[in-house]
C-alpha cells in the first residue's frame, strides 16, 4: 500500500512528506513505549502510536521506519515537527484511534513486522 | 583491535536534557552510513547508543558516549557520572525500572533499555559504581560490510 492510499483509507492529513506519498509499504507496528519499538519494530514499516514527543522521530531515524502515523487525532509538538523535517521522515496524523488504524490497515494487507515476540 | 580505525570520536551527553535526547545518535548514525557500513549494521549500533544516550540523559549528571569503528566491528563507550546502579542483575531484568514521569513520558522507562542494548550488541560488559557512575561498553561485528 502506498502512504497515499492509506491517507485515503485512514482519512489522514500529511504533515510530512507530501513528496513522499509513493512509498510502498507492506508493515507496521503499534506502540506508545519506544522501547518496545526499538525492540522489535523493523525497517521499512509503519510506526503507529499515540506519543507526540521527539523521541518518537529519534526511534524512527534509528530504525529506518518508514513514515509515522500519530492516531486519537495527536498532533506533534513543534520541535517533533523540525526534527521530523530535518530528518525527512513522514508524519501522519488520522482521528482514528490506534486499534481501528491497525484493523483497518490488516483489512488492506499491511501486516505486523512480527506476529509474535521471539517469533522474527 | 590494533588496527588504524576508519573513526575514532567521542560525544559528551547532558543529563536531564530531554528535549535533545537522541542527538548524539543520529550524529552517530550518519557518521556510520557515510563509512559505508551495511543498513543493519548501522542500524543496530545506533539504536545501541540512543538506548544508552537515553540512559545518560534519563539517569545521570552528564557523560559521553565514545565511538570506535575499525573494519571489522564498531565500539561504543557509554561513560556516565550519575548515581551508578545498586544491583546490576536486577537491572538487567527485563521490566526492572527506577524511571521518573519525565521518562515515562517520552515512551521509555519500562525497564527495557539495558535489555535491548545487551541484546543488539555482539558482546557487552557493564560497570558501576554507587554514587560516581555507570559504564557500558558494546560492541557490533561488522561482518566485513566496510566498503573501502
Amino acid at each position: 500500500m502506498t502512504l497515499h492510499e492509506l491517507k485515503k483509507l485512514l482519512d489522514a492529513e500529511v504533515l510530512i512528506g507530501e513528496d513522499q506519498l509513493d512509498m510502498d509499504v507492506n508493515t507496521a507496528f503499534v506502540a506508545d513505549l519506544m522501547s518496545d519499538v526499538l525492540a522489535f519494530a523493523t525497517a521499512g514499516s509503519l510506526l503507529i502510536t499515540g506519543l507526540t514527543n521527539p523521541q518518537v522521530v529519534r526511534t524512527a531515524d534509528v530504525l529506518d521506519i518508514a513514515a509515522i502515523i500519530m492516531g486519537r487525532g495527536k498532533l506533534p509538538s513543534q520541535e517533533t515537527f523540525q526534527l521530523a523535517e530535518e530528518l525527512n521522515i513522514p508524519i501522519l496524523t488520522t482521528k482514528y484511534i490506534l486499534f481501528e488504524i491497525a484493523g483497518r490497515l490488516y483489512a488492506k494487507g499491511i501486516r505486523g513486522c512480527i506476529e509474535k515476540v521471539g517469533s522474527k | 583491535m590494533d588496527e588504524k580505525p576508519l573513526y575514532e570520536g567521542s560525544f559528551t551527553v547532558v543529563g536531564g536534557n530531554f528535549d535533545n535526547a537522541g542527538e548524539v545518535s543520529t550524529n552517530i548514525k550518519s557518521i556510520l552510513k557515510k563509512i559505508g557500513l551495511s543498513k543493519d549494521v548501522v542500524r543496530k549500533a545506533a539504536l545501541v547508543a540512543y538506548e544508552s544516550e537515553i540512559n545518560i540523559v534519563s539517569y545521570a549528571r552528564k557523560g559521553m558516549i565514545r565511538l570506535r569503528v575499525v573494519p571489522d566491528c564498531i565500539m561504543i563507550e557509554a561513560i556516565d557520572e550519575g548515581q551508578g546502579i545498586p544491583d546490576i542483575e536486577q537491572a538487567m531484568q527485563p521490566g526492572f525500572s527506577t524511571a521518573n514521569q519525565k521518562i515515562r513520558e517520552m515512551g521509555f522507562g519500562a525497564g527495557m533499555g539495558l535489555c535491548n542494548i545487551r541484546s543488539f550488541s555482539d558482546i557487552f560488559q557493564i560497570s558501576s559504581e554507587i554514587g560516581k557512575g555507570t559504564h557500558l561498553k558494546m560492541i557490533i561485528k561488522a561482518n566485513n560490510n566496510v566498503i573501502q
